[in-house]
């Protein structure tokens, strides 16, 4: 359907990447923007936890009789208590003085009741988050100031983090997920008018010129306003070309069918058998002339509507019943009899004019064909194959060259005087060939020709 | 039979008109839509023969005019087109049948006398001469009291001899009306015909002489 049309990528992948992508750096950013504040938040807490630690601490020491007294709660350490037994540091410091705890363990000293101050360190090999706060102690004939630094690891943060993350990134997965499915589905929503437009324009019959009715997104207006106006002058052009063609048959046939009926006339008046003679292969001149333009016009026509089929349930018995009826009085000229067998109606798909003109031109040819006075048999069968039979009592087709007959312009070596324009059995075989069947021709075995159209 | 002729062609209407008074016909001929649709609504027709293409429009619209009316008129359209849709659509519009220019006349007589059947069974002007009646729509003769169906060509033969009775017709003149000009057939395949007639005659006040080179006639007692 699509050969010679030239491709630059998809537009549907084109939308369904760039929504996917979308959605896959969202995700990304989602997780790492999450995952950062909650980082924040437990940090702020452990830091919290530890400042009131140190606090307590501080609270605790005391200035007495010249001695720094720290009787610190059993409270301050358990506060820290993780359920992953964090392990927790402390150092007092009086001055630069170690009074008690861990020595070695870092410090930050922070400006003297200005609060606490926090920071990240290394303290025997695994990574610690410590608080230090400071405080002037004042006592009767002493002044000190007191640093108190608490330290603790941080395996329970970083498990807390490790849950929010994974949490985040099944959050981020199945977010990435819902929108490759809507993506999906709106890149079908969005593509669907598009397939709709193309089937619409695609079913039509080869006559359909129409512009486009059914509503259509307003992206897509310019593009069908486009294509309506192809179509109007596709539509002007071919009328243009169709009026033409009827306006030189018009043209050519009319002044045919004068000098036809003047030599009609003038023979019955002419006595003379010479004269006679010569207005008789005036007028079959005439005939023959007529119709062969006829025949080659129909055939132009049929290789036009061949290339696009019109697709119709027809019933074959009622078209054979119609044409039986319009060429009856040409039958009833020559008293031949046209007998129609068949046994109800036989469904076809198809092209209406096509089979018409096809089958218009078989039972044309065995009434040319036929002695007056006999029997032309229509017949319509369904077994094997949907089929219409034309047998006729004439002479039959010429033996050796039967299968040369449907060429254009050939005509069998027994059909003497008879006019014709030898494309009578081309236009039927291509319009069987356009249906996905055949044309038969054969003799039947008492005599008589039977030309059978089968789909 | 009364023909309304509707064809802008001054020579093609001539010999139409010529062949038809000559076969004992009436026709009035209009060359455009408008004076066919006067002509149509004073005169009766048994027929009407209509061109397609005619100066003030189109053949189809007088078919409409003539279609919304209720009349029953048969029209038989004489085109020049050969586009097998055309002619389907000529159909659909009240067209009871066509036939494509150039025509030939026994084929167009063929069609109207079908037409004619179609529409009303029989013909409104029976010939009677002596005690024979003859239809030459529904092609029967009817001789007494008994009716005999007529093929066509000896329905055409006895056509010509009770419209002009007592006049001699050639065996060239009679071979000329019934054969077309693709028939092989020798001028004595008119003595079968005769033969036949004569045999349907029997009986009757009608009997066909001939005449010894020079043709065959119509008499009667």
């Amino acid at each position: 359907m699509i050969e010679g049309v030239k491709i630059s990528g998809s537009l549907r992948n084109r939308l369904t990447v760039s929504l996917i992508g979308g959605a896959a750096v969202l995700a990304l950013l989602m997780y790492f923007i999450v995952r950062a504040y909650a980082t924040q938040i437990a940090q702020q807490g452990q830091d919290n936890i530890l400042g009131a630690s140190v606090n307590s601490i501080l609270d605790a020491a005391n200035v007495s009789e010249g001695f720094i007294d720290v009787d610190f709660p059993y409270a301050s350490f358990s506060m820290l208590g993780t359920d992953t037994d964090d392990r927790v540091f402390y150092a007092i410091y009086q001055d630069d003085e170690l009074l008690s705890g861990y020595d070695g363990l870092a410090q930050i000293f922070p400006e003297v009741d200005k609060g606490s101050a926090y920071g990240n360190t290394t303290f025997k090999g695994a990574p610690v988050r410590l608080a230090s706060a400071s405080r002037m102690l004042v006592g009767a004939d002493l002044r000190v100031q007191l640093t108190v630094t608490v330290a603790q690891t941080q395996d329970s943060l970083l498990g807390a983090l490790n849950r929010i993350g994974r949490n985040v990134a099944i959050f981020g997965a199945g977010f990435f997920l819902l929108v490759v499915i809507l993506a999906f589905w709106a890149t079908s929503t969005a593509i669907g008018p598009l397939a709709q437009l193309t089937t619409s324009v695609a079913r039509r019959g080869p006559q359909d010129l129409s512009p486009v009715a059914s509503p259509v997104p307003r992206e897509m207006a310019p593009l069908v306003f486009s294509l309506n106006k192809l179509m109007a002058r596709l539509e002007y052009s071919l009328s243009r070309s169709e009026d033409f063609i009827a306006e030189a048959a018009h043209r050519v046939r009319t002044p045919l069918a004068t000098v036809r009926s003047h030599a009609e006339a003038t023979l019955l008046r002419v006595d003379k058998e010479e004269n006679r003679q010569a207005m008789r292969s005036m007028i079959r001149a005439i005939d023959e002339s007529s119709r062969a333009a006829g025949q080659l016009l129909d055939h132009a026509m049929i290789t036009f509507r061949a290339d696009n089929l019109d697709q119709k349930n027809i019933d074959l018995v009622e078209l054979v019943q119609d044409l039986a009826m319009r060429l009856s009085p040409i039958a009833e000229m020559r008293d031949i009899e046209l007998q129609l067998d068949a046994l109800g109606p036989v469904s076809v798909i198809g092209d209406a004019i096509l089979l018409q003109n096809a089958i218009r031109n078989l039972v044309d040819n065995a009434l040319k064909y036929a002695p007056s006075e006999s029997i032309v048999r229509l017949v319509v069968a369904t077994t094997p194959k949907p089929s219409i039979s034309v047998v006729d009592e004439g002479a039959g087709f010429p033996v050796g060259e039967i299968n040369l007959l449907p060429d254009r312009f050939a005509r069998g070596s027994n059909s003497g005087g008879i006019i014709g324009s030898g494309l009578g059995l081309t236009i039927a075989q291509e319009v069987a060939e356009a249906h996905g069947g055949g044309l038969t021709l054969n003799n039947h075995s008492r005599g008589g020709a039977c030309v059978t159209f089968s789909f | 039979m009364k023909f309304l002729l509707i064809e802008d062609n001054y020579e093609l209407a001539n010999a139409i008109c010529a062949r038809m008074r000559s076969d004992g016909h009436v026709v009035d001929h209009a060359d455009k839509i408008f004076d066919a649709i006067e002509y149509s609504q004073i005169g009766e027709y048994d027929l009407i023969l209509l061109d397609v293409m005619l100066p003030d429009g189109d053949g189809r619209e007088f078919l409409k005019h003539h279609r919304a009316r209720n009349r029953s008129t048969p029209v038989i359209v004489l085109t020049a087109r050969s586009q097998v849709s055309d002619r389907i659509s000529l159909l659909d519009l009240g067209a009871d049948d066509y036939v494509t220019k150039p025509f030939d006349h026994a084929e167009l007589e063929a069609r109207c006398r079908a037409a004619l059947r179609r529409n009303s069974g029989t013909s409104q002007s029976i010939t009677v001469l002596a005690d024979v009646a003859f239809d030459p729509v529904a092609g029967s003769l009817k001789v007494g009291d008994s009716t005999i169906k007529l093929r066509n060509k000896e329905l055409r033969i006895f056509e010509l001899l009770i419209n002009a009775p007592q006049q001699i017709f050639s065996k060239q003149k009679l071979f000329d009306r019934l054969f077309s000009y693709d028939d092989d057939v020798s001028e004595n395949a008119i003595e079968v015909y005769i033969g036949r007639l004569r045999k349907h005659l029997v009986g009757s006040q009608l009997s066909i002489s001939t005449h010894r080179s020079l043709g065959y006639r119509l008499d009667h007692d």
